[in-house]
């Protein structure tokens, strides 16, 4: 079972609750693909077993077999060759790695060779195995290092998928294969805001989609709770402003490990997601 | 020899562009003859790497000198690749920048800005 | 006129936040959200007119011509983002590289433009404001960003500052915005993930020869993470500006669609304008942060 963590805003507690989640189950698989800025690890202190590097294939030239014909130079549409006093140059950060100089040009002169965009470390934390890719500073897209995290998940556990922010190609990447959604929302108009956006996103992949509103303020009223009725959205929790959570979190540590009231709190909360989501 | 300057209108009293990749025309004046053409700028709305673009139609255009505010590192490598020497362009026309460079009033471009990854410069 | 940019590295920091409050401080007419994944920032801007609204077009996508499709399949093998499936082309994987279209042996896939988002533009009272949204599920993201930028700088009349709310993580939107600014304003808060990911902006802002200066938000919920980013900081010889206290009037301020900068006695209130000063009055007098030190 695939659960995706998302949110649309920043900091509404995406990462808090995948982790969480993930180890108030007996068992279960913590993916981390929010790859520009991965945190779990800050939190399940892993022990790494593997660590594998993420590339992605560029073209090589050989001179020899150039004819400095220019169909390759024409082709690219991201403009990443180009033809100096007779040499072919190539400009790795810009290519988007679509191969099609390699397959067009009429002497075959091209090669793929590959290059490292970021990285994945597995690891233990206590009944957690937690998958966490990396995108090296300067990248542009993780879309990759999402795909690579993707074919390393295990099918029959439970696999919580921490998702980046916003709705763009790396969130879209990340819940493709997922199960259902929990979408997290804090109680302010930019959460609202953003929630919508990403209600729609879920709403488009047809995945089973329910919100968790957290760091909810007693007595103030809730702009994304309204959306939620408004819609017709599964309110699966509601987790008030909790200044404990909030000191435990900002120190790292995993609060259903700390305090039996957080475990009960995110068992309930896999235990609706089971019920109501999953059906 | 001839002299390359990006320039926001085709003629030679136009003010010299900010941009290198996205500038809509190239002049390229002559100093034998003293006369000046003007190239479109293929690169202008590529989606990236436009600063590799135009640095190829500079190399293509046979240019020796190119006078500019700013350039990336992408497209300098090209122009260095293609023995370009790049001047920084001063406050004025292009007429006005040709001037300078025949005064030796015009310095080197040192400040060399790393690569936008397709995304536009300063504006 | 100068640009001060601010980011975040870690989202929900109070980069918005602390944008609006700077653009009702500073008093600038001319800002920008370039958050084209999530835009907020229009939120709490008071007084905007309607915007004028322009369809963006970034990468051009493949399409398939079902009538001259022979089904060979060709295109489906040959496709590096596995964006083609049964004669159709997933528009969000398609990446437009035009590879299906020189390899269709009957010429039945053709380049098309493609929208992938939308650009606005407020402009009432002297005001300019550009932002966009992108169409969910897109990336090249950074391109809309700087169409964003360009936009702004097409339109606005007179600012002697302009204020851009950019955008979270470190990838190419980041990296699109980074781009003109003056001055980078980093807002972080005193979490294990608020630390983590400043120290990635920091070196993203830092490999495009940008020195940023710090702001710490929300300090006071764990004083000695706060005082590791001093620390921090001032081994890499990085300023930290200010510290805004957690304050739930900024709560109540966002919900009520204004800039925490507009309740000036509350706490946050009061040490964003004393960072707004501090920035004024010596960073900007002093043309800081332009090239590594």
């Amino acid at each position: 079972m695939k659960i995706a963590v998302l949110s649309g805003k920043g900091g509404t507690g995406k990462t808090l609750v995948s982790v969480n989640l993930a180890c108030s189950a007996k068992k279960a698989v913590y993916a981390d693909c929010d790859v520009e800025e991965p945190n779990g690890q800050l939190f399940l202190k892993p022990i790494i077993t593997n660590k594998t590097s993420v590339t992605v294939t560029i073209p090589s030239i050989d001179l020899n077999k150039c004819t400095r014909c220019r169909k390759c130079i024409t082709f690219c549409k991201y403009n990443a060759l180009a033809l100096i006093n007779d040499k072919l140059m190539i400009f790795n950060e810009v290519c988007h790695s679509c191969g099609g100089c390699i397959v067009l040009c009429p002497q075959k002169a091209f090669t793929e060779t590959s290059r490292i965009i970021g990285s994945i470390e597995e690891g233990i934390s206590g009944n957690v195995l937690a998958v966490s890719g990396c995108l090296n500073t300067g990248e542009v897209s993780g879309v990759p290092i999402i795909k690579s995290i993707m074919s390393k998940l295990p099918k029959e556990e439970i696999v919580i998928i921490d998702c980046p922010p916003g709705s763009a190609c790396v969130v879209m990447e990340s819940i493709r294969s997922a199960d259902c959604c929990v979408l997290v929302a804090e109680p302010t108009i930019f959460g609202t805001h953003n929630l919508a956006m990403v209600y729609d996103l879920v709403k488009f992949f047809n995945k089973p989609a329910g919100v968790l509103l957290n760091k909810c303020l007693d007595g103030q009223e809730n702009p994304s709770e309204e959306f939620c009725i408004n819609n017709k959205i599964n309110i699966l929790a509601k987790i008030p402003f909790d200044e404990q959570l909030g000191s435990l979190n900002s120190q790292g540590f995993i609060s259903v490990r700390e305090d039996n009231k957080y475990k009960e709190l995110f068992e309930n909360l896999l235990t609706t997601i089971e019920k109501e989501i999953l059906q | 020899m001839k002299i390359i300057i990006p320039v926001e209108g085709k003629n030679t009293d136009a003010p010299v562009c900010p941009s290198f990749g996205r500038t809509p025309f190239f002049m390229l004046f002559d100093t034998e003859t003293q006369k000046s053409d003007f190239i479109d700028n293929a690169a202008a709305n590529s989606q990236g790497g436009a600063g590799i673009k135009a640095a190829q139609t500079l190399v293509d255009s046979g240019a020796k000198i190119l006078i500019t505010y700013r350039c990336g590192q992408n497209a300098a490598d090209v122009l260095n690749a293609g023995g370009i020497k790049i001047y920084k362009a001063e406050n004025g026309s292009a007429n006005d920048n040709i001037k300078k460079y025949k005064e030796e009033k015009l310095s080197v471009l040192t400040d060399i800005h790393p690569g936008f990854h397709n995304h536009g410069g300063k504006n | 006129m100068k640009q001060i940019l601010i980011l975040s590295g870690k989202g929900g920091t109070g980069k918005t936040t602390v944008a609006g409050a700077f653009i009702e401080l500073s008093k600038s007419l001319a800002f920008a959200d370039c958050d084209v994944d999530a835009p907020n920032l229009h939120l709490i801007i008071d007084k905007l007119s309607e915007p004028k609204k322009t369809d963006y077009y970034g990468f051009q996508k493949a399409v398939i011509k079902n009538l001259k499709c022979t089904n060979c399949g060709l295109c489906e093998k040959i496709c590096r983002f596995t964006a083609i499936k049964n004669k159709f082309i997933n528009i969000h994987k398609c990446e437009g590289c035009g590879l299906c279209v020189e390899i269709c042996p009957v010429k039945a896939i053709v380049m098309s433009d493609y929208s992938s988002g939308s650009l606005m533009l407020y402009k009432n009272d002297g005001k300019v404001f550009s932002t966009a949204q992108l169409k969910m599920g897109n990336g090249a993201s950074g391109k809309l960003v700087a169409a964003v930028k360009k936009q702004l700088s097409d339109n606005f009349i007179d600012s002697k500052i302009s204020i851009i709310d950019g955008s979270p993580g470190i990838g190419c939107p980041v990296i699109a915005s980074v781009s003109g600014a003056d001055i980078v304003v980093i807002v972080t808060e005193p979490t294990v993930s608020g630390i983590h990911d400043m120290k990635r902006i920091i070196d993203t802002a830092r490999h495009f020869n940008i020195n940023p200066v710090v702001c710490i938000n929300k300090f006071d919920i764990n004083e000695e993470n706060t005082k590791e980013i001093e620390r921090y900081c001032d081994s890499i010889n990085i300023d930290v500006i200010g510290k805004i206290p957690f304050d739930p009037m900024v709560v109540k301020a966002v919900n009520n669609c204004k800039s925490i900068s507009q309740y000036p006695e509350s706490p946050a209130g009061k040490a964003v304008k004393e960072i707004w000063n501090f920035i004024d009055k010596k960073l900007i007098k002093a043309n800081f942060c332009k090239n590594k030190n």
